[in-house]
């Protein structure tokens, strides 16, 4: 009953929480929520809450990207932020989201790795970004995406000392970030294309898509569900257009690892 | 071997600062975030509900669930996210520290789930996370016996000292935890644990001064928990 | 000392105490240890007569009998229906509670489905546990479309408001039907969606402002459209 009437309800061209469609809930960031991590955050869209932190380490690089630092993204879908959560590992919902974090911000180029690397193939900093939902009210991506992108803001790196980290003693070096790539999901119910779905939005939608994007230009995109042509025309967001044209290529996959060009 | 002074200037019987609130977790039935000095616990509860699978279930009463996890940011060096035997045993000494006041045969062949996380940890980390538990099952409307306060008691040097900060419990010259749970009401003891080396008569001062610390907090409880009402 | 210890409407935490003596005894939501009477819940302290009681604020209902409430089935099985009614257990509704004959051995389903959404009473609570429904009475009835709310149970009376004062205001500014189950469940159906919305937005705002002054006037300024 609840499922039919919000399909009606959009069918009509409104929400149940009374937002449109292309309309997103109240954004609450608050930086700085945890002293002991080197940058942390606490992301509320809605009633929807996720607290991010980040931790550095130093590890070797990897042997195909000697130059290069890297990220490591975790989510632990902890029962105390919904009924519908349970104890144990990441699930196939918590590895999703950490997936999308991640390559929304590797595919972007949020960060410079090459700026993270201490000695070139021995060294280089790992950032370790760990992602803790407090309270799922739908759309966890999209907050866990910004969450993260304002704790990397206030990352400050711990202090090095013969190539190790000494923890807990912070240095006034702070992380670069060289774009804010914002993640936007949207999720499809009957015909009609939503922004920032609720929780109960995400039980009806028939598919969902996540894209991250910066000044115009597409850089990760998740679709779960196929998603027909006329869906993409609907987004209506610019970028999204030009998925578009690489969906009517047939070859739309789960990423788009290079930044595609902005169509005005 | 003297300690003399706390670093933060406290007396020697002085709690941190404490915060508390109520109803943090919009989706559970009752929830609590208490923050003890630099420690920040939030406590979610869900229940009570069907225990599934069922054979867990208990014909005579219900069950209580407790799981405490610690945020991997929550202290200096990265805690790998997941469960661990540490946060194994402190869940469990936190059910057995909240179970005996809930009144569990009232719903038999359910569970209450209590969720702990710690965000942010600077020592006393169980025990912040069993007075934010006792508030959540409060603001669940779940019926009790009493509330639950807790608070770590220790011996830094060769004083007796409340409510322990990270800095202490790492004290050079030795330092001994002993974290306290205590029933507001009856003023029984429900969690003692100890770590490090203490006389008699020290354990005896320091649980003392654990009940001074838990009546405090019980105060804190109880106006955080009315305080959501006040105008109702 | 002897007597009420805490008065009439005073909030209490579990194991405070509200009475001291014999003179009373314990209601719903307080146990006697030894001579006096102490809260088991966060909530409000009822007095009636003898009787002391603490009224829940907060958390899943607890069923009272003669309690009017929206259930949904959620399990139809031998000579009786399961409904969760949002307390910790699912109620009980057996087939010869319902208001028309049925014979044994028919198909129940025929009669209430999975999913359907009732309007029922509570007839009988044993220790929180077992609830047993009927749906013979006044205006107990399956209904069909519509939406399902959830509000916290202790906000209903202010949601009915003095003598139904509040849900009849809000029936006729929006021309819904409404029934405002006491276990907190609010079922909401209007010729147009809109409507419906309207109601919705209406019975939220008295559940978050239910202790604010004038919420009458405001709620009746909203219904004729004069702003929020």
């Amino acid at each position: 009953m609840d499922n039919d009437y919000i399909i009606s309800l959009v069918e009509q061209g409104k929400r149940i929480d009374g937002r449109k469609f292309d309309e997103i809930r109240e954004i609450v960031l608050e930086p700085n929520i945890s002293k002991n991590a080197e940058g942390s955050a606490r992301c509320k869209i809605g009633d929807t809450e996720v607290l991010v932190g980040v931790k550095m380490d130093i590890g070797e690089p990897y042997p195909d990207s000697p130059d290069e630092g890297s990220i490591v993204v975790t989510t632990e879908l902890s029962p105390i932020a919904s009924p519908e959560f349970e104890l144990g590992p990441p699930g196939v919902q918590a590895i999703e989201i950490a997936r999308i974090v991640d390559r929304g911000i590797r595919e972007s180029k949020a960060i410079d790795f090459k700026k993270l690397v201490i000695t070139s193939g021995e060294k280089c900093w790992i950032l370790f970004i760990d992602i803790y939902p407090i309270n799922d009210s739908g759309n966890l991506i999209d907050a866990s995406a910004l969450g993260t992108l304002v704790a990397l803001k206030n990352t400050r790196y711990v202090k090095e000392e013969n190539n190790k980290a000494v923890f807990g003693e912070f240095t006034n070096k702070k992380l670069e970030l060289e774009k804010t790539p914002i993640t936007i999901t949207f999720v499809k119910i009957g015909n009609n294309i939503l922004l920032d779905p609720n929780s109960k939005e995400e039980e009806v939608a028939e598919a969902r898509l996540s894209a991250a994007v910066y000044n115009g230009r597409i850089y990760a995109l998740q679709k779960v569900v196929k998603m027909g042509k006329e869906d993409f025309e609907r987004l209506r967001y610019n970028p999204i257009e030009i998925a578009k044209l690489e969906y009517d290529e047939g070859v739309l996959p789960i990423t788009i690892k290079r930044p595609l060009p902005s169509k005005k | 071997m003297s300690y003399t002074k706390r670093d933060d200037g406290r007396k020697f019987d002085e709690l941190r600062k404490i915060k508390a609130k109520v109803g943090v977790v919009k989706r559970a039935d009752g929830s609590a975030m208490f923050q003890m000095g630099d420690t920040i616990a939030i406590a979610s509860v869900y229940g009570p509900r069907e225990l599934h699978p069922r054979f867990l279930q208990n014909p005579e009463r219900g069950v209580l669930r407790c799981n405490y996890d610690m945020a991997s940011f929550s202290v200096t060096e990265r805690k790998k996210p997941g469960p661990s035997r540490r946060s194994t045993e402190i869940s469990l000494v936190t059910e057995k520290a909240l179970a005996s006041v809930i009144d569990l045969d009232l719903f038999p062949n359910t569970v209450i789930d209590v969720f702990i996380e710690i965000i942010q940890a600077n020592a006393g980390t169980r025990c912040a996370g069993i007075s934010a538990a006792a508030m959540a099952l409060a603001h669940a409307g779940i019926p009790m016996r009493d509330m639950v306060a807790a608070v770590s008691v220790g011996k830094v040097g060769d004083k007796i000292v409340l409510d322990l900060d990270k800095e202490e419990e790492d004290f050079e010259e030795g330092a001994t935890d002993i974290p306290v749970a205590m029933t507001a009401r009856k003023r029984e003891i429900t969690l003692l644990q100890l770590d490090g080396e203490v006389t008699k008569d020290e354990l005896m001062e320091a649980i003392k001064m654990a009940r001074k610390g838990c009546e405090e907090i019980y105060k804190i409880q109880v106006k955080t928990l009315k305080e959501i009402y006040k105008n109702g | 000392m002897t007597g009420l210890i805490m008065n009439e409407r005073d909030i209490v935490v579990p194991g405070e105490k509200i009475a001291s003596g014999m003179d009373y005894l314990p209601g719903n939501g307080t146990f006697r240890e030894g001579e006096d009477i102490y809260s088991s819940q966060l909530g409000l302290v009822g007095v009636n007569g003898r009787f002391v009681k603490v009224i829940p604020l907060t958390g899943k209902y607890t069923p009272r009998e003669g309690d009017i409430v929206v259930g949904k089935v959620v399990d139809v099985g031998f000579g009786m229906w399961n409904v969760d009614i949002g307390s910790a257990y699912s109620a009980i509704l057996n087939m010869r509670e319902t208001s028309e004959f049925i014979d044994r051995g028919a198909d129940l389903s025929h009669y209430y489905d999975f999913n359907d959404v009732v309007i029922a009473q509570v007839t009988k609570v044993v220790r929180y546990k077992d609830v047993n429904l009927t749906m013979k009475g006044q205006g107990l009835r399956k209904v069909k479309g519509g939406k399902i709310i959830d509000v916290t149970p202790s906000k209903v009376p202010r949601i009915i408001g003095k003598q139904g004062s509040m849900i009849k205001m809000i029936k006729e500014g929006t021309g819904c039907n409404i029934v405002v189950g006491q276990n907190g469940k609010v079922w909401i159906k209007g010729e147009r969606i809109e409507d419906e919305v309207k109601a919705t937005e209406v019975i939220l705002k008295i559940e978050q402002e239910s202790h604010t002054q004038g919420l009458t006037d405001t709620i009746k300024n909203i219904l004729e459209g004069k702003g929020k």
